[in-house]
C-alpha cells in the first residue's frame, strides 16, 4: 500500500519520537532521575508505529513491560510520559504508575503491564466489548517472545478464536526473554507458527523494515474490523538495550550491540527506503529529528520541574466512595 | 412477598440488571452450556443452575460460553470492563483461582490506582465457596480471606436470598471488581425476596438477633450454624448478638465494635481455615480497636489447618459444627479472670 507523504512523515517522526524518547530516558535513568525500573524500546520502534499507523483513537492496545515505544505509538503525549516515569503527580497515572504500567484509556492505551503475559487476555476482554457493543473497534496485544511462552497467551488466543474477536496478537520477537535466548526459550522457535496452531492467520514479518509491518498490521487490522476474526504477527526484531536499563548485558555476543545498531536500525532502513524512492529527502526527516528532540528535551524540563503526588494520593482510588 | 431461593434471588438479580444495562454481560464455562453441540444449547445454565434461562432471553452475545480457560476468562473480562462492558463472569469453583489469579490480584484490582484514577473496572466475578459435598481438596474451600487482602477487589458474601439478590444487584453497579461468594450448600434456601430489583450497601453488616451477652460473628453458612447454637444457648440463658458482615471487603467495622463494646465477649466464626482469615481479622480488629472492653478473650471457630477432606466422615470434622460454636461460647461467657 502506497503511503502519503504525510503518512510518511507521521511514521517517521512516531519511530523517532520513540527512538529519542528512550536514550533520554536511558541517560536520565543513569542520572538517577527516574525511580525504579526501565525497559526500553529502542530498537523495535517500526514495530509500534506500523501496527499503531492502522488505529484510531478508539480502538485499544495491551502492552508490555517494555511499553514506551506502545504508548507513543498509540497517541500518548510522551511529556506526560516522561512526568511518569519521573513520578510525578502530573504523569499519566499521577504517579503511581510508573514506567511499567503506563496507561491512557482515553487514547486507548489499556496499559504497560509489569506481567509477562499479563496483556493478551485484556485485549481479549476489549475486543470482546468492540464486539458485544457493536463498535467497529479492534484490539491489539503486544507481547513479546517471552511473553509467547505464557499460558495466557495460549489461552487468550484461543478464546479469541473461539468467540471470532475482532483481536490482534503482535509478538515481538526481540530475540531474548530477560537473559534468555529466543532459540532456547521458544521450544519449535516458530511463534508465528504456534500461533497458527490456535486457528488464527499469523505471518512472520522482518521488524527492520517498517513498510513490512505496516503492511502485515494493515491485512490483520482490516481482517478484524470486517469481522473476520483475529490474527498473529510475528515481528522479528532486536532491541539496542538490555532487559532493563543497568543490565550488563552479558549474555550477549561481543559487539553484538553495535552490530544491530548497524545493520538492525529500523529508523535506518526506512530513512533509506524512502530516500531511494525518492519519497522523502534526508533533510526533510532531518527536521523531524531536529523538532522531535526539541520536543524530548521540553518533556524532560517538565518532568524534571513537576512536583511529587499529594500524600493524600496514597490512599485515593483504592476503592470507588460509596 | 414470595419465597425464594439463593438460585433464583441470584437468577432474578442478574436478568433484571441485563434488562436494564445492555453492557452487562455473562461470561463463563457453561453459564450456557452446550455450545457448539448437538443437544440444548442452554443444557447447563451454570452448573449449579444460576445462570439458566439467562440465554434464552438474552443470547449468545451476552451469555458468553467460553471454553475451560480461567485466565483468559478472568483477564477478558476484565480488558471487557475497563473499556465499557460490565461483566459477570464466573470463576465456577474458588479454587480455581489458583489457574488464574494474575487476572484477578495483578490486573483488574490494581487498574484503578495504578493508573492513577482514571480506570473503571466494573466486573463482578461469581464464585463458589464451601466443603460439606464430600469435593475435597480442590472444590471445597473458602477463599474469600484472600480476595479480601488484596486492595482494590471488593469482596461479598451473603448468606440469605434477600441479601444474595441485594448485594449482587449492587456488585454489578459497582464501579470496582467484586468478588461474589456464593456458598454451594446454600442455593435452595429460601427467604422473602422481593420481586423488584433493590440494592443493599457494602458495608453493612447485618444484625441478625440482637443479644447482650456475646457478639457472634459469622459468614456464609455459618451464619446458620451460629444461629443454631444460639438456640441452644438460650435456653441456657446466654443470649448472643449475632453479626453477619455480608460483605468482607468493605467491613463494617462499627457495628462488629459497637456489639462488642456492649457484650464484652466475642466468638468469631469462620468456615476457611484459620491463619490469616477473617476470624484471625476480626479478633485483631477488636482486639486493636475495643480491648478496654473485652470481658474474656476473643475466640475463633474455625476449619482447621488443613486441606478440605473427601471422607464425609472427615469433612464434618473439618466444618464447624453449632456445637462447637455454642462450646466456644460457653467459655467465653463464662470466662472469670
Amino acid at each position: 500500500m502506497q503511503l502519503s507523504r504525510e503518512e510518511l512523515l507521521k511514521a517517521y517522526r512516531d519511530m523517532a519520537t520513540i527512538r529519542q524518547f528512550e536514550e533520554r530516558v536511558q541517560d536520565e535513568f543513569s542520572k538517577g532521575g527516574i525511580p525504579g525500573f526501565v525497559h526500553l524500546y529502542a530498537g523495535e520502534e517500526a514495530s509500534a508505529v506500523g501496527v499503531c499507523m492502522h488505529l484510531g483513537p478508539q480502538d485499544q492496545i495491551a502492552s508490555t513491560h517494555r511499553g514506551h515505544g506502545h504508548s507513543i505509538a498509540k497517541g500518548c503525549d510522551p511529556a506526560l510520559m516522561m512526568q511518569e516515569l519521573f513520578a510525578r503527580k502530573t504523569g499519566l497515572c499521577g504517579g503511581k504508575g510508573g514506567s511499567m504500567h503506563i496507561a491512557d484509556l482515553d487514547r486507548g492505551m489499556l496499559g504497560a503491564n509489569g506481567i509477562v503475559g499479563g496483556g493478551p487476555p485484556l485485549a481479549v476482554g476489549a475486543a470482546l466489548t468492540a464486539k458485544t457493543l457493536g463498535r467497529n473497534t479492534v484490539a491489539v496485544s503486544f507481547t513479546g517472545d517471552g511473553g509467547s511462552n505464557q499460558g495466557t497467551t495460549f489461552e487468550a488466543m484461543n478464546m479469541a478464536v473461539v468467540l471470532k474477536l475482532p483481536a490482534i496478537f503482535v509478538f515481538e520477537n526481540n530475540q531474548y526473554g530477560e537473559g534468555t535466548a529466543f532459540e532456547y526459550a521458544v521450544g519449535s522457535r516458530d511463534i508465528a507458527g504456534r500461533a497458527a496452531g490456535f486457528g488464527l492467520p499469523a505471518v512472520k514479518v522482518n521488524g527492520d523494515d517498517f513498510f513490512e509491518v505496516h503492511e502485515a498490521a494493515r491485512e490483520a487490522v482490516e481482517r478484524a474490523r470486517t469481522g473476520g476474526g483475529p490474527s498473529a504477527i510475528e515481528v522479528d526484531t532486536c532491541r539496542f538495550y538490555g532487559h532493563h536499563s543497568g543490565d550488563a548485558q552479558l549474555y550477549r555476543a561481543k559487539d553484538e550491540v553495535r552490530s544491530l545498531r548497524e545493520d538492525r536500525d529500523c529508523l535506518k532502513h526506512f530513512r533509506r527506503r524512502v530516500g531511494e524512492a525518492g519519497l522523502l529527502d534526508g533533510a526533510e526527516l532531518d527536521r523531524v529529528e531536529s523538532e522531535v528532540a526539541a520536543l524530548i528535551d521540553h518533556a524532560v524540563e517538565v518532568a524534571r520541574a513537576a512536583p511529587p503526588p499529594d500524600p493524600e494520593a496514597l490512599l485515593r482510588d483504592v476503592y470507588v466512595s460509596y | 412477598m414470595a419465597l425464594k431461593s439463593i438460585r433464583q434471588a441470584l437468577n432474578e438479580g442478574l436478568a433484571q440488571e441485563m434488562r436494564r444495562d445492555p453492557r452487562v454481560v455473562v461470561i463463563g464455562e457453561d453459564v450456557a452450556g452446550g455450545a457448539g453441540s448437538q443437544g440444548q444449547r442452554d443444557a447447563y445454565g451454570g452448573v449449579l443452575g444460576v445462570t439458566k434461562g439467562l440465554f434464552g432471553e438474552f443470547g449468545e452475545s451476552r451469555v458468553i460460553d467460553t471454553p475451560i480457560t480461567e485466565s483468559a476468562i478472568m483477564g477478558a473480562a476484565a480488558g471487557a470492563a475497563v473499556t465499557g462492558l460490565r461483566p459477570v463472569a464466573e470463576l465456577m469453583f474458588c479454587d480455581f483461582l489458583g489457574v488464574c489469579f494474575d487476572q484477578i490480584l495483578n490486573q483488574a484490582a490494581k487498574f484503578r490506582y495504578m493508573f492513577g484514577g482514571k480506570a473503571k473496572t466494573p466486573l463482578v466475578i461469581r464464585t463458589m465457596i464451601g466443603a460439606g459435598r464430600s469435593a475435597a481438596a480442590q472444590h471445597s474451600q473458602s477463599l474469600y480471606h484472600i480476595f479480601t487482602s488484596v486492595p482494590g477487589l471488593k469482596c461479598v458474601v451473603p448468606s440469605n436470598a434477600y441479601d444474595a439478590k441485594g448485594l449482587l444487584i449492587q456488585a454489578i453497579r459497582d464501579d470496582d471488581p467484586v468478588i461474589f461468594c456464593e456458598h454451594k450448600l446454600m442455593y435452595d434456601l429460601r427467604t422473602e425476596v422481593p420481586d423488584e430489583p433493590y440494592t443493599i450497601p457494602f458495608g453493612e453488616a447485618n444484625i441478625v438477633r440482637d443479644g447482650d451477652d456475646v457478639t457472634v460473628v459469622a459468614l456464609a453458612r455459618m451464619v446458620h450454624y451460629a444461629g443454631e447454637a444460639i438456640d441452644t444457648l438460650a435456653k441456657e440463658g446466654i443470649e448472643c448478638e449475632l453479626i453477619d458482615p455480608r460483605t468482607t471487603s468493605p467491613l463494617d467495622e462499627e457495628t462488629i465494635l459497637e456489639s462488642v463494646e456492649r457484650t464484652g465477649r466475642l466468638v468469631v466464626v469462620d468456615e476457611a481455615t484459620p491463619r490469616c482469615s477473617m476470624a484471625a481479622d476480626i479478633a485483631a480488629l477488636v482486639a486493636d480497636k475495643a480491648f478496654a472492653f473485652l470481658k474474656a478473650p476473643v475466640k475463633r471457630v474455625t476449619a482447621p489447618h488443613t486441606p478440605v477432606p473427601f471422607a464425609p466422615s472427615l469433612e464434618k470434622l473439618y466444618i464447624p459444627s453449632p456445637e462447637r460454636i455454642a462450646e466456644a461460647v460457653r467459655k467465653v461467657h463464662g470466662y472469670a479472670r
